[in-house]
């Protein structure tokens, strides 16, 4: 892989010295616009409209023409603590995801950049998170958490530590609870992308700094760290957006409780949405979800700029 | 001679954090086959044991008896070979262009992927619903595929970008030197070296698809055109109780394709989405 990256490297290289060359020539615009097309019709053209609901008391099923009411939708979140209160959760979940997954994944990454005997199994593993339907991860996540037939209240009560409890029922225990599902699931794509990054680095650096005698911290932070962050300050921007964003996991294991604890703003605009009807004020709420990410999403783009520069 | 003892204690470290994560890694799904393969007897153990004493296939059975589950899995192939096929052909002749020119138009289709990847899904989700209502495709598959095909085009695009830059450009200006049109060189020429790449992507569609959750809960209603997704949220009833034995056995099925697809172009994906990740 790192040798297809390489390869792939010199080639945009050359091709960015100088001009354009290439055989799409003036017929290029036949081939962009079956793409172009429906991604205007179907994401740009949505992702517009959906803004300018923000702004109406659009509902489901009403025979009423939906009128414009300004920042009224805006105003009435402003003021209402339950979305705060689930924005707040929502940041309490990403942080919580992606910082634990982030670490574990580094070292993770570390570890199979070297030459251990496992590193197949390690491979072949992780695929299951990776691959599986969200749904099937939550549900596999409420097999184990079950209170009575699941694997870990029998597996403490073994150890004799304490009887269990429900850990997706209890108020302080569902968040941390479904947080662990959460790093569960996302760890192997950081991992892989982070290993990827590992091993784009050159050899000859990390040898060169042994032979100064530079101890294993000063290696990670002077040659390892250098070249991982431009992939690093990416991968875990894009885990933040991506865990801020997410629904399914949650859906399935809490749907939103016990008593809002786990309700994720995603969640939180669904119900409006879907539940009551309130297809303005939960356009709204998409619209502060992505101002909020629109930050976060600056940070992946200046990672990117950066990695592009210095590789 | 005198750092070997603290050497021996690193690897030693080393095979430990491994093996800790590969538990981790690992216990939830062998709970999931426990708990698909056991008897109901065994479900209501108080004490359940990790190996199954009586192993049965019956939940496989009662799973299917309680839920459309062929029905379900035959919409999501549906929906999830349409949308890969239909969204790997619109953007391979596009992604071709991004990665072969250097215009205005690359560099906004490539800030469009970046963004694209940042929605928060209610934010579209509405308007589409409208929009879909009105075209009476909602509770629809081929509602459904229109929706997965631009939600996936960004990726596909993002990955054959990457794909494309890897066929060296001067075996098309050697091909053009050689008098072959564009066309030629195209199909004779570029498709060849790409065609892995674009299998992947559509495998890759393929799975994203099949694993979707959100869209297909918002646009389908009626039992017989729901997803295998959706359908398997109907085991965990209004009140969160569950038949686990069923349930079990459903969701391992399901995870099945995908996990075998997966296994297949793992290697593929992982290079195709990190070159597109970090530069383009």
């Amino acid at each position: 892989m790192s040798l297809a990256t390489e390869k792939r490297r010199t080639v945009r290289r050359a091709s960015g010295t100088g001009p354009p060359r290439g055989t799409a020539g003036h017929g290029a615009w036949f081939l962009v616009l079956p793409a172009l097309i429906p991604v205007l019709a179907l994401s740009v053209g949505p992702l517009l409209y959906g803004i300018l609901l923000a702004f109406t008391d659009a509902q489901s099923g009403r025979t009423a023409p939906t009128r414009w009411i300004g920042v009224l939708n805006f105003s009435d979140l402003l003021h209402d603590t339950l979305f705060w209160e689930s924005f707040r959760i929502g940041l309490v979940w990403a942080v919580g995801v992606t910082v634990p997954q982030f670490l574990l994944a580094l070292g993770l990454a570390l570890l199979l950049d070297q030459d251990l005997r496992l590193r197949w199994l390690a491979r072949a593993l992780a695929i299951i998170p990776w691959a599986m339907p969200e749904v099937v991860v939550g549900v596999m996540w409420r097999l184990v958490y079950n209170p009575d037939a699941g694997i870990l209240n029998e597996t403490l009560r073994d150890l004799g530590l304490g009887d269990g409890r429900d850990w997706l029922s209890g108020l302080a225990t569902a968040l941390p609870a479904v947080i662990v599902v959460g790093v569960w699931a996302g760890m192997p794509q950081t991992t892989v992308a982070l290993l990827a990054g590992l091993q784009n680095t050159p050899r000859e650096l990390h040898e060169a700094a042994a032979v100064d005698g530079a101890g294993a911290w000063r290696r990670f932070r002077t040659v390892t760290w250098p070249a991982l962050r431009p992939i690093a300050l990416a991968i875990t921007a894009l885990n933040f957006i991506w865990n801020f964003n997410s629904f399914a996991l949650v859906y399935v294991l809490t749907n939103g409780g016990p008593g809002g604890r786990t309700r994720l703003p995603m969640l939180f605009a669904y119900e409006e949405a879907f539940r009551y009807g309130q297809f303005g004020y939960a356009a709204a709420m998409g619209c502060v979800m992505v101002a909020v990410i629109s930050v976060f999403l600056a940070l992946f783009l200046v990672g990117r700029i950066r990695g592009g520069d210095d590789a | 001679m005198r750092t070997r003892p603290a050497a021996r204690a690193g690897r030693a470290a080393q095979y430990t954090a491994l093996i800790g994560y590969l538990v981790f890694l690992a216990f939830p799904f062998l709970w999931l086959l426990s708990v698909a393969f056991k008897p109901a007897r065994e479900l209501g153990s108080l004490h359940p044991t990790w190996i199954p004493k009586h192993p049965t296939l019956a939940n496989f059975r009662q799973a299917f008896d309680e839920q459309p589950l062929l029905h379900a899995a035959s919409n999501s192939l549906l929906a999830a070979v349409s949308a890969a096929v239909i969204a790997v052909a619109l953007a391979t002749p596009m992604a071709y262009v991004m990665a072969r020119q250097r215009t205005r138009l690359a560099r906004a289709a490539s800030g469009w992927v970046v963004v694209s990847q940042a929605f928060p899904f209610v934010l579209v989700i509405i308007p589409l619903f409208l929009v879909l209502k009105n075209l009476r495709l909602i509770d629809s598959v081929p509602g459904l595929v229109m929706v997965y095909v631009v939600w996936a085009l960004p990726f596909a695009l993002w990955m054959l970008v990457g794909y494309v830059r890897a066929v060296p450009v001067e075996l098309e200006e050697a091909a053009a030197i050689d008098g072959a049109g564009r066309l030629r060189t195209l199909v004779s020429v570029t498709a060849p070296l790409l065609a892995p790449g674009i299998v992947a992507t559509a495998l890759f569609a393929f799975i994203t698809a099949w694993n979707e959750f959100f869209f297909a809960l918002v646009l389908l209603k009626t039992p017989e055109k729901q997803t295998l997704p959706v359908v398997l949220t109907h085991f965990i009833g209004t009140e969160g109780v569950a038949d686990l034995g069923p349930l079990a056995a459903a969701a391992f099925l399901a995870t099945l394709p995908s996990l075998v697809v997966f296994a297949i172009v793992q290697r593929r994906i992982t290079g195709g989405m990190l070159a597109g990740a970090v530069k383009s």
